[in-house]
């Protein structure tokens, strides 16, 4: 299972490179989705595969659930959401007032 | 437990929710912003006081115990960096009424700036691998918010790409933490820092050691990953370049410090060899970008990657006293290239243009900015007795005492050569004829421009003077960073 | 603007926005302890007034919900942060939680935690910032054209 996840976040990860490498804004942005996608699911095989355990650590308790990778996950989740969203309307608004969401012609020394 | 450490993140987070409430009314905010960032200076300064006489504080937030809640840790180190960040925003905080348009100011300038504040203060704090990510995304989440501030053309250009670069090295920093994560079994840095010590496969952590490097390199801006820096750094408002060129790059090189010390240290002939070279690299290359150009900001904005350079040096020769050079100069440097940031802002104001082919004779019509320009370039470039001298004697004498002859002779030339690109801008900006002054009616607001960046430049002129009563201080720091177990003990009580 | 026949969009939504409002607020209160929280319920919130948003447009919205969500922002904030600085009053750690059992008049006993008034701040914090987004979104386009 956790070679499964690993691949899976492999490619994952090389999608989201490749888009990222795009020249178009709105590719760019699925690539970093899809690149923050495959290190959650990381996370997730990092912390080992179980089910139907408890995430209990105490005396006598010797099968049990990692939480910890959850709750990291779901923080890195968070802030993800976060910064894709941001990231969707600041290059809305920069498409719109140069006139173009080409990342080669978002190039210049212009700068004031 | 004691909540103080907590303290410095709380008090300007709250500021910036409650100045959000009433962003509309820009002369009550620009009152309560200042009136706030001076509080929160004093009581930064009230709680390094009561580090520095009881030791460290820690906090184990929500009541649990070490390894497996969240800590924070206000160390001397910590407290040392957070205090020098309060400084800087109080400085910004009085600077940006002069420099801010009314609707830069209502559009919520003064929240983001003390997030940005929150922001740094907790990734100094945190004593939580994992909390360090979360802590760097406030910062971010709150720069990003500052650079599109005024949505410019260029700004808006140049901001997608700062926005995608940090994204992409916060990206890594996750995967990087899982790859950590599922060797060592834990996020928290002092258990971490036990735990590598009993990992049998030392390669490993190695590799994972310089996973981290690159990312937080990338944050920092070490020689192959500095390319994105400086234009995104000077498109914004003087005001938010003087915030990113004095806290942004800094919490990159305090995390390699505190990770290369405290976890990262089994292999200190591959990784500290490596940053010694890249060290290198970064001063030669940072300090020829500053030469290249006749921008004004832009030649400002390469000067932070070869300080960059220096703080790397310190880490990478690895002695008690190339460290406490190293914190010695990240003190030094957030301060000036503040002052820098800001002077270099007033002179843009005040010349009408970023060119320096354009200006010239500024000093007849501004005495003041000019003197303390020329005052900031000795101060940056290390001429004694001011604060950079002694940085840079620290590390050089560490150099000299490990044999790394090479990086000492590159840091050597690139400090000639950061004083002749300071000297240029001195000389082709102020310098010259009487010409007729282009604004004059922009000279009143210019004078308050200048008594912000005249308290930075006291505070570095007084770190440098009064290096004597500093030292103390910093080595101490120093040899705490050398022997991690005291942070071990700290944070684990065992 | 014209205005395009979406009469099966606008008989759906009247169901399905109270659906959707309805187990947002399931998840908002089951947070603390099963999964969901202010998070999620946050976000299916947001996406019930996002529906309503397109089945209706944007007067409608302003109509049945006149809040600037600008606003939300800062108010859940302000909630999330002093229920950790709350602790301070009792002498214990940034952000310690507690909980107890009430006998409430029709629940019976009920578990009531401190923790969900964090959620609650996490809730209205991320409708605030769903909503502004995708407003300024949609409406800088209505201006442009």
């Amino acid at each position: 299972m956790e070679f499964i996840m690993a691949i899976l976040a492999g490619i994952l990860f090389t999608t989201g490179i490749y888009n990222l490498l795009q020249k178009q804004l709105l590719r760019i942005i699925i690539g970093t989705g899809l690149i923050s996608h495959g290190a959650h699911l990381f996370i997730l095989t990092m912390g080992e595969l179980k089910t139907g355990k408890p995430p209990i650590l105490t005396e006598g308790v010797e099968n049990y659930t990692d939480p910890l990778p959850q709750a990291l996950i779901l923080t890195s989740i968070v802030i993800s959401f976060g910064v894709t969203s941001l990231l969707l309307v600041l290059a809305y608004r920069a498409s719109q007032v140069n006139g173009t969401d080409n990342m080669e012609q978002l190039r210049g020394n212009d700068y004031e | 437990m004691s909540n103080l450490a907590a303290l410095p993140i709380i008090l300007p987070l709250l500021a910036g929710i409650v100045v959000a409430f009433i962003h509309k009314k820009t002369k009550i905010v620009r009152i309560l912003s200042q009136v706030i960032s001076v509080v929160n200076l004093i009581a930064v300064a009230w709680v390094f006081l009561q580090v520095q006489q009881n030791g460290s504080i820690i906090l184990e937030t929500g009541g649990w115990a070490a390894p497996y809640g969240i800590i924070l840790v206000g160390d001397l180190l910590s407290m040392t960096l957070v205090l020098t960040t309060n400084i800087i925003a109080v400085a910004c905080v009085f600077f940006a009424p002069q420099s801010l348009s009314k609707h830069q100011e209502e559009y919520y300038f003064y929240s983001f700036f003390f997030l940005l504040v929150a922001g740094v203060s907790g990734a100094f704090l945190t004593g939580d691998l994992f909390n360090l990510f979360v802590f760097f995304e406030v910062l971010l989440m709150a720069s990003y918010g500052l650079i599109v501030l005024g949505n410019g053309k260029v700004q808006l250009r140049e901001s997608i790409k700062y926005v995608l670069i940090n994204l992409f090295s916060s990206m890594l920093f996750v995967t990087t933490i899982a790859f950590l994560y599922s060797v060592v079994g834990t996020v928290n840095m002092a258990q971490i820092a036990v735990r590598v010590q009993e990992v049998e496969q030392q390669g490993i952590l190695t590799t994972i050691g310089i996973l981290f490097f690159f990312v937080f390199a990338t944050k920092a801006a070490v020689f192959p990953l500095y390319y994105w820096l400086p234009r995104p750094y000077i498109s914004p408002n003087p005001v938010v370049s003087a915030l990113f060129g004095a806290l942004l790059t800094k919490v990159g090189i305090y995390s390699i410090l505190r990770t290369f010390t405290l976890m990262f240290n089994q292999d200190v002939q591959l990784t500290h060899t490596l940053f010694i070279y890249l060290a290198a690299l970064t001063m030669l290359f940072g300090v020829i970008g500053a030469l290249s150009t006749h921008n004004v900001k832009l030649i400002i904005a390469y000067n932070i990657i070869p300080a960059v350079g220096f703080m790397l040096m310190g880490i990478g020769i690895f002695s008690e006293v190339s460290i406490s050079g190293t914190i010695y100069y990240l003190v030094h440097d957030m301060i000036i290239k503040g002052a820098l940031f800001l002077l270099v802002g007033a002179l843009v104001y005040v010349a009408g243009t970023s060119d320096l082919r354009k200006m010239g004779g500024l000093i007849h019509h501004h005495p003041v900015l000019g003197w303390m320009f020329f005052m900031a370039s000795l101060v940056l470039a290390g001429i004694p007795p001011f604060s950079g001298f002694i940085g840079k004697l620290l590390l050089l004498r560490g150099g000299l005492a490990q044999d790394e002859l090479m990086i000492v002779i590159v840091a050597l030339i690139s400090s000639l050569l950061i004083l002749f690109s300071m000297i240029r801008i001195f000389i082709r900006g102020f310098w010259g004829e009487k010409t007729e002054n282009p604004y004059p009616e922009r000279k009143r607001k210019a004078a308050k421009m200048a008594w912000p960046v005249a308290i930075l430049l006291s505070f570095s002129v007084l770190l440098g003077v009064g290096a004597e009563w500093f030292y103390p201080t910093i080595q101490s720091i120093a040899e705490y960073l050398m022997d991690p177990q005291i942070y071990i003990d700290s944070v684990l009580k065992e | 603007m014209t205005r395009t026949n979406d009469i099966i969009l606008r008989t759906t939504t009247t169901l399905i926005a109270f659906i959707l409002l309805g187990f947002s607020i399931y998840l908002f209160f089951a947070g603390h302890n099963k999964p969901g929280g202010g998070f999620i319920g946050g976000l299916m919130t947001s996406a019930a007034f996002v529906l309503m948003y397109m089945a209706y447009g944007f007067r409608s919205l302003q109509k049945i919900l006149p809040i600037n969500f600008r606003f939300v922002i800062p108010v859940g904030l302000i909630i999330a942060v002093a229920t950790g600085i709350g602790s301070f009053i009792f002498g214990e750690p940034f952000l310690s939680q507690t909980f107890a059992y009430f006998q409430l008049p029709v629940l019976g006993k009920t578990e009531l935690a401190t923790a969900l008034l964090f959620d609650l701040g996490v809730y209205l914090t991320v409708i605030g910032v769903t909503m502004t987004i995708i407003l300024t979104i949609a409406n800088d386009r209505g201006e442009e054209r």
